[in-house]
C-alpha cells in the first residue's frame, strides 16, 4: 500500500436545514493535508450530518465543498473517492471477507491479479491475514470492524472518513483499536475526517479536533488546545471534567470567593466569565506549606472540605469556597498521598498555576 | 396417560380439561384440509359420479382432459397468462416497492394509496369496469387484456411483500456500496436484490398464482380462443359436474404444491 | 481559539440553486421507478373504476340523473340482495370467529415445530385455487356427493339433503375459504401476548377460566376484530362461492352486478350496485383501521 497524496478539504458555507431546524449552521473549516481531524460532540449536533456531506449523502441547501483544488459538492458519492467506515460496519452478508474487500476493486475494473494482491495486502495491513475465506457471520466485532476498514482503504482513496466506527465495540477493544487506527492513518498518510461523541476517543487519536454542537463549530484546534483553553461553557464541560465558579474581574486579575487569583490564559475573553477549574490541576497544599504567601507562580484557594471519595486509581476531594462555589480536586491515589488526605469539614488550601487558572466565556453553557 | 395430567399453560389447566378444545381444533383442522385434498383421489375414480373413496381406479378422466382441445387450449391460455403476468408485475412492483421505499416525496404515499387499491376494491367491480373499457378499445378476449388487467391485480402484492422486505434489510449497506464506487443502480443490483430476493421470488409466486387462480377477472375479461382455464372450469361447474374437473383441480393442486416448494428451495434467506 | 477561517469569495448562496435542481432530479428520478406500476394500475384500474362511478349517474339518455340509485332504493328486490349479502357475510363472519378462534387458540399455545406444521396445514387450503376448493364443496355436497352418500349410508337420513343451491351450501363454502383469513391475524396476535400476564393471572388467584376470559381473551381482541373485520369486508365482494354453490338461490351483490352485465346489459343498474358495494366496503375498511394498522386489513385479504 502505497502513500498516496493526500488532499485537503476545504469547507465553506455549509447550510442545511430540515424544516425549522438548523442541522448546519453556514459551517466552514479547513482540513489539512494527511490529518486525523475529529468532529467531536453531542447527538444531534451535526457533526453526523457533516460527514454525510462530505460523503455526498446528504445533499446541503447551500455552500462549497472542495477535496484539492476540486469542487465536489454536487458529485455523486460514488464519485467522489472516499473510503468510508460505518458505526454498524455494513459488511455484505452474501459475500465472504475477500469479496468484499474486493468490491470497490471490481467496480473499478481491476483485473483479478492485482486484485487478489491488493485484498491480500489491505487483509495484512488490519492484522487480519488469512481471513479471506471467512463469512461475515462467523467474525466478531472487532473483527467485523477491521474487514470494513480494510475494505475501505484497499482502493487508496485520498480520503477517508468514519463515522464513530468504535462504539459498538466493548471498552477494551476499543481503546486496543484506537490505537491501531491511528497508527494507520500515520502509515497511509490519507486525510481523515472522525466522527465521535467519545472525548476521550478524540483526545487520543486527533491531530486536531473540531468540537460541534448547534451545527456550528465551537472550536477547532489541537486536543491540548482545547482541554486547556476551551473557548465557551459548552466546550469546556464535553471535554474533560470540570468546576466553574463566578468569578468578578479587578483588572488584569480575578477575585473569586473573597480571594484574588491571577489568570493566566494568553487570551482571557471579555464580558462575564467564569472561573474553569480542572479537578486534576488543583493541588492541595500540604502543611507545610500552609499559609504561606503565594509565590509569583501559583494562585491559592481557601475552602472547606465536604467530602472525600476514593475511586480506585484516584480520589476526589469535594471543597466549598467562601462563597458557597463547589470545587472538587483530584489527585493519584497512592499509600502517601492517601495518608495526607483531609476529612469532611476540615479547611483545606489548594492551589492552583497561573497557567492553570482559566477563564470561559459565561455564555449560560 | 400421565401427560393428560401435565399442566397446559400458565394457568395449570391440565391437558385432560381441554381435549374438547383439542378434540374442536382438530375437526376444524380436518374441515379445513380434507376438501382441499379431496379431489386428489376423486379424480382417479372410473365413476361417472363422484365417490369416495373410488371403487374402480381409472385415468379416464385425465384422458379426458389431455385430449380435449378446448380444455389443452385452456390450460395454454392460463399458463401463458401466468407466465407474462409474473414476467411483468414483479420488475414493476420490485422497482416501485423500490422507489416508494427510498423516496421521502410526500406525493409518493399518495402513489402508494393508488398503488394499493386494487386489492381494496372489490373484484367484481374492477372486472365489469375494465370489460367496459376494453370493449371500446377492442382488447376483450385478448391475451394482453388478461395481462394487463392480473398485473394490475398481482403488482399491489408484490409491492407488499418486497417492501416487508426492505424494511428489515440494512439500507447502509447499499450506502457503503456507494461510498466504496458503485452507482445507485449498480448498488441495487450487487448488493440489495441479492439479498431481498427472497421477497422478490415470493413477489414472482404470487404474481403466477393470482393470474393462474384468478376467476372473476377472467368471466369477463377473456374468452373465445383466449379463455382461461378458470374460466373454462366456472362456466363448466355451472352446467354439469363433470369429473374432469376433478382431474384438473389436481393437476391445479400440483402446480401451486411445486411452485410453493420451488419458492422454498431457490428462495430461502441466506443466514445471516 | 476558533479557527480563523479564510474568507473565499463565495456568498452563503453559493450553488443553492445548483443543488436544489440536483435534490429536484433525484426525486424525479425516483418517482420514476414507481412510475411504470402506477401507470398501469392508474390506467387498468383507476380510469376504468372512475368511468363506472360516473357511469352510475348517467340516465340511459345520456343526462346526468340519480335514476339508477331511486331505483335501487325503490325495488325490494335490491333491497333483498343487501339483505342477503349483510346476512351471509355476518353469519361467516360469525361462524368464522366460533370456529376460528379455538383453532388459534390451540395453534399458539403448541411448542413452536408442531404449531408451524399446524400452520402449514392450514394454510394448504389458503393457497389451493378458489375454484378447486369450491369445486370440492360441490362434489362433497352435491344430491349425489359424497355427503349425502355417507349419510345415507349410515343412515343418518333417508332422502339426500339439499345442500347446494341453498343458503347452507353457500354458508359452508364460505367459511372453508374465510377461516384463514380469520385464523392468521388471531394467531399472530395471541402469540404476542406475553406468558407472564397469565402467571401473574394466576397467581393472583384467577382459575384457568377466569384468567382466560379476563387476561388473554381482551388481549387478543385487536386480532380477532381485525380478523373479523377482513372476513366480514371480504365476504361483501365475494362472488366465485355464492355463485357456484348458491347456485342463483343465494345472489348476492355481486352476483347481481356480474348478472346485470351478463344477461341484461344493464350497465346503469350494475354501475350504481357497484359504487354502493365500494363505498360500503371503504365506510368498514375505514372502520377496520381504526381498530387495527392499516397495513394489517390490507394485507390479510385479497379480492378474491
Amino acid at each position: 500500500m502505497t502513500r498516496r497524496a493526500a488532499v485537503p478539504i476545504t469547507i465553506r458555507e455549509l447550510g442545511k436545514s430540515y424544516g425549522d431546524v438548523r442541522a448546519l449552521d453556514n459551517v466552514s473549516l479547513d482540513v489539512k493535508s494527511g490529518e486525523f481531524l475529529t468532529l467531536l460532540g453531542p447527538s444531534g449536533s451535526g457533526k453526523t450530518t457533516l460527514l454525510m456531506v462530505l460523503a455526498g449523502f446528504i445533499r446541503p441547501d447551500h455552500g462549497s465543498l472542495k477535496f484539492g483544488d476540486t469542487e465536489v459538492i454536487r458529485l455523486a458519492p460514488h464519485k467522489r473517492d472516499l473510503g468510508m467506515v460505518f458505526q454498524n460496519y455494513a459488511l455484505f452478508p452474501h459475500m465472504d471477507v475477500a469479496a468484499n474487500i474486493a468490491f470497490p476493486l471490481k467496480l473499478r475494473g481491476i483485473g483479478a491479479a492485482d486484485i487478489a494482491r491488493r485484498v491480500t495486502s489491505a487483509l495484512e495491513m488490519v492484522k487480519l491475514g488469512g481471513y479471506g475465506t471467512r463469512r461475515v457471520e462467523q467474525l466478531s466485532g472487532g473483527q467485523r470492524q477491521r474487514v470494513a476498514l480494510a475494505r475501505a482503504i484497499v482502493f487508496e482513496p485520498s480520503i477517508v472518513l468514519m463515522d464513530e466506527p468504535l462504539s459498538a465495540l466493548d471498552k477494551q477493544l476499543r481503546e486496543l483499536m484506537q490505537i491501531e487506527l491511528r497508527q494507520l492513518h500515520v502509515k497511509l498518510g490519507t486525510t481523515t475526517i472522525y466522527v465521535t461523541h467519545d472525548q476521550r476517543e478524540a483526545l487520543t487519536m486527533s491531530d486536531r479536533i473540531a468540537v460541534i454542537a448547534g451545527g456550528r463549530v465551537q472550536q477547532l484546534d489541537t486536543p491540548r488546545a482545547i482541554y486547556e483553553h476551551p473557548v465557551n461553557r459548552f466546550v469546556a464541560e464535553f471535554i474533560g471534567e470540570s468546576s466553574f465558579v463566578k468569578v468578578t474581574r479587578e483588572g488584569d486579575a480575578v477575585r473569586c470567593g473573597g480571594q484574588l487569583l491571577r489568570v493566566g490564559a494568553a487570551t482571557a475573553p471579555s464580558g462575564p466569565a467564569l472561573l474553569m477549574v480542572r479537578p486534576e490541576r488543583l493541588r492541595i497544599v500540604d502543611g507545610n506549606r500552609r499559609g504561606a504567601e503565594a509565590d509569583g507562580e501559583e494562585n491559592l484557594l481557601e475552602a472547606r472540605v465536604t467530602e472525600v471519595i476514593y475511586q480506585g486509581d484516584t480520589f476526589l476531594v469535594q471543597a466549598v469556597l467562601g462563597d458557597g462555589s463547589r470545587i472538587s480536586a483530584r489527585g493519584i491515589a497512592g499509600a502517601g498521598s492517601m495518608a495526607r488526605l483531609p476529612s469532611a469539614g476540615d479547611p483545606v488550601q489548594f492551589c492552583l498555576r497561573v497557567e492553570d487558572t482559566v477563564l470561559v466565556a459565561d455564555d449560560g453553557g | 396417560m400421565s401427560w393428560l395430567d401435565a399442566p397446559a399453560s400458565e394457568t395449570q389447566v391440565t391437558h385432560r380439561g381441554r381435549l374438547w378444545l383439542y378434540a374442536l381444533a382438530g375437526m376444524v383442522m380436518l374441515f379445513l384440509v380434507v376438501p382441499t385434498v379431496i379431489v386428489v383421489p376423486m379424480s382417479f375414480s372410473a365413476s361417472q359420479y363422484l365417490e369416495f373413496p373410488p371403487r374402480e381406479w381409472s385415468l379416464r378422466w385425465y384422458a379426458n382432459y389431455f385430449n380435449s382441445s378446448s380444455w389443452m387450449q385452456a390450460t395454454a391460455t392460463s399458463f401463458k397468462a401466468a407466465l407474462l403476468t409474473t414476467l411483468v408485475a414483479t420488475p414493476l412492483g420490485t422497482m416501485a416497492a423500490y422507489g416508494l421505499f427510498t423516496s421521502r416525496f410526500r406525493a409518493m404515499r399518495l402513489m402508494s394509496m393508488v398503488l394499493m387499491t386494487p386489492i381494496i376494491v372489490p373484484v367484481v367491480l374492477i372486472a365489469i369496469a375494465v370489460f367496459y373499457v376494453y370493449a371500446k378499445v377492442g382488447l376483450v378476449n385478448s391475451l394482453t387484456g388478461i395481462v394487463l388487467a392480473h398485473s394490475m391485480l398481482a403488482i399491489p402484492l408484490v409491492i407488499m411483500v418486497v417492501t416487508a422486505a426492505l424494511k428489515s434489510y440494512d439500507m447502509n449497506q447499499e450506502m457503503v456500496a456507494r461510498s466504496l464506487g458503485a452507482s445507485r443502480p449498480r448498488a441495487f443490483f450487487l448488493v440489495t436484490l441479492p439479498q431481498i430476493r427472497f421477497a422478490v421470488i415470493t413477489g414472482a409466486l404470487l404474481s403466477f398464482l393470482t393470474s393462474f387462480d384468478e376467476v372473476i377477472m377472467a368471466l369477463f375479461v377473456s374468452g373465445g380462443a383466449n379463455s382461461t382455464l378458470t374460466r373454462t372450469m366456472f362456466n363448466a361447474l355451472r352446467d354439469q359436474i363433470d369429473p374432469t374437473i376433478a382431474a384438473i383441480s389436481t393437476i391445479m393442486v400440483l402446480v401451486t404444491s411445486v411452485l410453493l416448494a420451488l419458492a422454498q428451495v431457490f428462495g430461502r434467506p441466506h443466514k445471516n | 481559539m476558533v479557527a480563523e477561517v479564510a474568507p473565499i469569495a463565495v456568498g452563503a448562496g453559493a450553488h443553492a440553486e445548483a443543488l436544489r435542481g440536483d435534490a429536484l432530479r433525484e426525486r424525479l428520478a425516483l418517482l420514476g421507478l414507481s412510475a411504470p406500476a402506477f401507470v398501469l394500475v392508474a390506467v387498468t384500474m383507476v380510469a376504468p373504476v372512475a368511468w363506472l362511478f360516473w357511469l352510475s349517474f348517467l340516465a340511459d339518455n345520456g343526462s346526468f340523473s340519480l335514476e339508477h340509485y331511486r331505483r335501487m332504493i325503490e325495488q325490494p328486490s335490491y333491497y333483498r340482495i343487501f339483505l342477503t349479502t349483510f346476512h351471509v357475510s355476518l353469519l361467516t363472519t360469525g361462524i368464522c370467529i366460533v370456529l376460528g378462534y379455538p383453532l388459534a387458540y390451540v395453534l399458539s399455545q403448541l411448542p413452536q415445530r408442531v404449531a408451524n406444521l399446524c400452520l402449514i396445514a392450514e394454510l394448504l387450503p389458503f393457497w389451493t385455487s378458489l375454484l378447486v376448493r369450491t369445486y370440492a364443496w360441490l362434489a362433497l355436497l352435491q344430491r349425489k356427493g359424497l355427503i349425502n352418500n355417507w349419510g345415507i349410508e349410515l343412515g343418518l337420513w333417508d332422502e339426500p339433503l339439499a345442500l347446494v343451491h341453498t343458503l347452507t351450501g353457500t354458508l359452508i363454502g364460505m367459511v372453508h375459504i374465510m377461516l384463514p383469513f380469520l385464523v392468521l391475524p388471531v394467531l399472530g396476535a395471541m402469540r404476542a401476548i406475553d406468558r407472564d400476564y397469565l402467571k401473574a393471572a394466576a397467581n393472583l388467584g384467577a382459575s384457568p377460566v377466569r384468567a382466560f376470559w379476563m387476561v388473554f381473551f381482551p388481549l387478543s381482541m385487536p386480532g380477532l376484530l381485525a380478523g373479523s373485520l377482513i372476513v366480514f369486508i371480504l365476504c361483501l365482494g365475494f362472488y366465485v362461492t355464492p355463485a357456484v354453490l348458491g347456485g342463483g338461490k343465494v345472489i348476492m351483490v355481486s352476483n347481481q352486478i356480474a348478472n346485470d352485465i351478463e344477461l341484461f346489459f344493464n350497465w346503469g343498474a350494475a354501475s350504481s350496485l357497484g359504487v354502493v358495494l365500494l363505498v360500503l366496503t371503504l365506510l368498514f375498511l375505514y372502520a377496520a383501521s381504526r381498530f387495527a394498522g392499516v397495513d394489517q386489513v390490507v394485507g390479510g385479504g385479497h379480492g378474491k
